[in-house]
C-alpha cells in the first residue's frame, strides 16, 4: 500500500473459505479485495471539472500477485454489474458474474493471474456514488452528485492499481461498458497494460443506445419515490421506475431469437385472463428482472452510469478522429471480440474499432463469434468466446514471460 | 519443421527480417508463425473464418476476422512492408481491385497463383474435354472455390495494367523445389504450376532491402542474419511480347 491510503474493511489477501452456492464444482477461489480510501490530498478529478473527495473504491480480488507483479489482470465490469466477477454477490448470494471465465483453470485463470476487479465510480457496491454521503452536507449526494464519465472510472481504477503497488497490468479485460474502461485505459495509460481485451462494445455509444437509455432514466424520474433524486433521505425508493428501466434495457441485451427460443408465445397458465397480468411467459421473466434488480441497484446510480455511457465517444476527444485515440498504444497487444446478434453493440462497432487501432499501427486482433443470445452473450455459455478468450490471454502470458 | 509447404519456403525467402506483414487469408497462422520465427516480422493476418482466427489468437498472432474482398479498404495506405496473398487471388470476387489493394496497403505484394495456362490444364481440356482437376487445382467446377482462375499470361498482362512491377517470380511444380523463372519466357506458361509473384509499385523509388538472391541459402530452421547483404534487383524480363506457343 503507497500513498497513505488505507485499505478498510480489508481481507486483502486472505483466504476466502465461504463455499460458492448454486455453482456446483466451481472451485473455490482465493479472494481478497476492501474498500481502499483514498486520502483528500488525492481527490479523484473528473472531466467535468469538478473533484471528488475523499474517494473510496470497492474491489475484489483473486489469485495472487506474483513477486514481478507482473501478472495482475484488470477486469472491468458493465452498467450493472459489480466487483463480485468470480465470488457471491452479498445480497442476492448468487455466483460471480463472470464466474465462467474467471476462476482456476478458466480463461482467466485465477491460479496464473492476480485478477482485480473495483466497483466504477458512481456505482452502488461500496465505491463513491450518488448514495454515499456528501462530506459538505453529511446527507447523501442524490443529484449533488457530479457527473462522471468513463474516463473518471478508468482514473478512479488506475488510482487503485497504482496504490497496490502495481506499475504494469498485464491486462485489461471487460465486456460491454467494461469494454469502454478498455478503450478508454490504452487512450490514456497505455503504458501501464500490456495487451487489452475488448468484448462486446463501442468506442461511442450510438444514437439508439442514448435512446434507449434515456427511457430508463425518465422512467426512474417518472416514479414519485424518486423525489428528484432525494429518495433516501424521504425514506423510499423509486422502484417501480427503476424495475421498468430495467425491464426496457433487458430487452435490448437479448436478442429477438433469443427471446423466440426461450419463450415464444408460451403463457403462464392456461388460456388468457382476458386483464393484463402477465399472461405471458417472456412478460412474467421481464416482470421478475425488474423486480429483482431493485434489490441490488440504487436508481442515482443507475441514471449516472448510464450518463457516463452516453457521454462516452473516444474519438471525439481526439479531434474526432479514433485512431488518434490509440496512437501511443502501439505497444499493446488488443483482442477485440463481438457478438453477430448484438444490436445493442453491433459488430460493425467493433470493427471500427479495429480499423482505428489498425490505422494508428497497433496489435490488434479481431473476431465476431456467432450467437443467437445477444449481447448478454459475453455472460453466457459461449465456447467460441471461451476458447477465444482463452488462447489469446494464454499466449499473451507467454510473451509476458508469464509461468 | 518438416512439413512446412514449399511455397511458405519462398516467402520466407522473400521477407526481410523485422518486415511489417500483413497476410491475406491467413487461415490458421502457419505462414505468420513461421515468419514471426524465422524474421522476427511484426505480422498481422486476415482470415475469414472464426475458427482459424481463434487458432491463430492462441499462436499469439493479430488476425483480424475479415474478408479479404471488403475490408482491404480499411487499411490505411502504405501500413505495412509487406501483404501476402497465397493461393487465394483466384477465389477473390474483384482480384483486380484486391491485387492493387494490396499494393496500396504494403510497399510490396507477394502474390501466389495457380497457373491456368500449365500444361496438365490445357491437355485435360483439349483430350478430356472436361474442366480440369489437377493436384493444384483438385475440386470439381462444380465446388470450386476458385472462381477467378488465370494463366501466367493473364496474371502479367494484369500486373502491366496496373502498373505493378515484377521484382521475382518463382515456380512451382508438383514437389519439385521450386526455381526462379522469367514469368515471360514462352515456356513457363507451359510449365509452371503454380507462381509466386513479389511485386511492387512501378512509380515508387525502390525499396531499400529486397533479398539478394532469392534462391539463396535459408535453410530451416535457422536463425536469419541481421544485417542483410546488399539487395540486388532482379531484371523484369524484356520479353512484353513475346508469342505464345500457340
Amino acid at each position: 500500500m503507497r500513498g497513505g491510503c488505507e485499505a478498510i474493511d480489508s481481507d486483502w489477501a486472505c483466504r476466502s473459505n465461504r463455499p460458492m452456492d448454486d455453482t456446483g464444482g466451481i472451485a473455490e477461489v482465493t479472494s481478497g479485495g476492501g474498500v481502499m480510501r483514498f486520502p483528500a490530498a488525492k481527490p479523484l478529478r473528473l472531466d467535468s471539472g469538478a473533484t471528488l473527495s475523499p474517494l473510496e473504491v470497492a474491489y475484489k480480488t483473486y489469485g495472487q500477485l506474483n513477486a514481478e507483479k507482473s501478472n495482475a489482470v484488470l477486469v472491468c465490469h458493465a452498467l450493472t454489474l459489480d466487483q463480485h466477477v468470480a465470488s457471491a454477490h452479498p445480497t442476492t448470494g448468487k455466483p460471480g458474474w463472470w464466474s465462467r471465465a474467471v476462476g482456476p483453470g478458466l480463461p482467466i485463470d485465477t491460479d496464473r493471474y492476480f485478477v482485480i476487479c473495483a466497483n466504477v465510480v458512481g456505482g452502488c457496491m461500496g465505491t463513491t456514488g450518488p448514495a454515499s454521503t456528501n462530506p459538505e452536507t453529511g446527507e447523501p449526494y442524490g443529484l449533488s452528485f457530479p457527473v462522471i464519465t468513463i474516463g473518471d472510472m478508468v482514473r478512479a481504477q488506475a488510482m487503485l492499481v497504482e496504490t497496490l503497488g502495481i506499475e504494469t497490468l498485464f491486462a485489461v479485460v471487460g465486456g460491454s461498458m467494461g469494454g469502454m474502461q478498455v478503450l478508454q485505459w490504452a487512450a490514456d495509460f497505455p503504458e501501464k497494460i500490456f495487451c487489452a481485451v475488448c468484448i462486446a462494445a463501442a468506442a461511442r455509444h450510438s444514437a439508439q443506445n442514448i435512446a434507449f437509455h434515456e427511457v430508463g432514466r425518465q422512467a426512474v424520474m417518472a416514479d414519485p419515490d424518486w423525489r428528484g433524486g432525494a429518495y433516501e433521505k424521504a425514506g423510499v425508493r423509486p422502484e417501480k421506475g427503476l424495475a421498468v428501466a430495467r425491464m426496457a434495457a433487458h430487452i435490448t441485451y437479448l436478442s429477438e431469437a433469443a427471446l423466440q427460443r426461450k419463450f415464444g408465445r408460451e403463457l403462464q397458465r392456461d388460456g388468457l385472463s382476458w386483464g393484463f397480468d402477465a399472461d405471458f411467459q417472456v412478460e412474467s421473466y421481464l416482470r421478475h428482472q425488474g423486480a429483482s434488480f431493485v434489490d441490488r441497484f440504487d436508481a442515482n446510480s443507475y441514471l449516472y452510469i448510464t450518463r457516463a455511457m452516453d457521454y462516452f465517444d473516444l474519438g471525439a476527444k481526439h479531434g474526432g478522429v479514433l485512431a488518434e485515440a490509440f496512437r501511443k498504444a502501439r505497444a499493446v497487444r488488443f483482442c477485440v471480440l463481438s457478438f453477430s446478434s448484438d444490436w445493442l453493440y453491433p459488430t460493425a462497432e467493433s470493427r471500427d474499432v479495429v480499423r482505428a487501432l489498425n490505422a494508428a499501427g497497433c496489435r490488434a486482433s479481431f473476431a465476431e463469434i456467432e450467437s443467437d443470445k445477444g449481447h448478454d452473450a459475453f455472460l453466457l455459455d459461449e465456447p467460441q468466446l471461451d476458447a477465444t478468450l482463452r488462447g489469446f490471454m494464454a499466449a499473451q502470458a507467454q510473451a509476458r514471460g508469464l509461468a | 519443421m518438416s512439413a512446412v509447404r514449399e511455397d511458405f519456403l519462398e516467402i520466407l525467402k522473400l521477407v526481410r527480417p523485422g518486415a511489417r506483414v500483413l497476410d491475406v487469408g491467413c487461415g490458421e497462422g502457419e505462414l505468420l508463425e513461421l515468419l514471426t520465427r524465422e524474421k522476427r516480422v511484426d505480422g498481422q493476418g486476415l482470415e475469414i473464418s472464426q475458427a482459424g482466427v481463434a487458432t491463430c489468437l492462441a499462436r499469439g498472432l493479430a488476425v483480424v476476422q475479415g474478408d479479404g474482398d471488403r475490408d482491404l479498404d480499411h487499411f490505411p495506405t502504405r501500413s505495412f512492408d509487406y501483404a501476402i496473398l497465397s493461393k487465394t487471388l483466384q477465389q477473390m470476387r474483384d482480384p483486380r481491385h484486391v491485387l492493387s489493394e494490396l499494393l496500396r496497403i504494403a510497399d510490396q505484394a507477394i502474390v501466389s497463383v495457380p497457373n491456368f495456362g500449365h500444361w496438365r490444364m490445357r491437355m485435360a481440356l483439349m483430350f478430356r474435354g472436361r474442366m480440369p482437376e489437377t493436384r493444384a487445382l483438385p475440386d470439381p467446377w462444380w465446388s470450386t472455390p476458385n472462381i477467378h482462375l488465370c494463366t501466367l499470361r493473364d496474371f502479367t498482362d494484369l500486373c502491366r495494367d496496373l502498373d505493378l512491377r515484377i521484382d521475382a517470380c518463382t515456380a512451382l511444380s508438383g514437389d519439385r523445389l521450386a526455381r526462379p523463372m522469367d514469368p515471360d519466357g514462352i515456356l513457363e506458361n507451359w510449365r509452371a504450376e503454380t507462381a509466386i509473384f513479389l511485386l511492387s509499385r512501378r512509380a515508387d523509388e525502390q525499396p531499400e532491402a529486397v533479398p539478394k538472391d532469392l534462391f539463396g541459402e535459408v535453410a530451416l530452421p535457422k536463425v536469419e542474419q541481421t544485417d542483410a547483404p546488399k539487395p540486388k534487383r532482379r531484371k523484369r524480363a524484356k520479353a512484353e511480347t513475346s508469342g505464345e506457343l500457340f
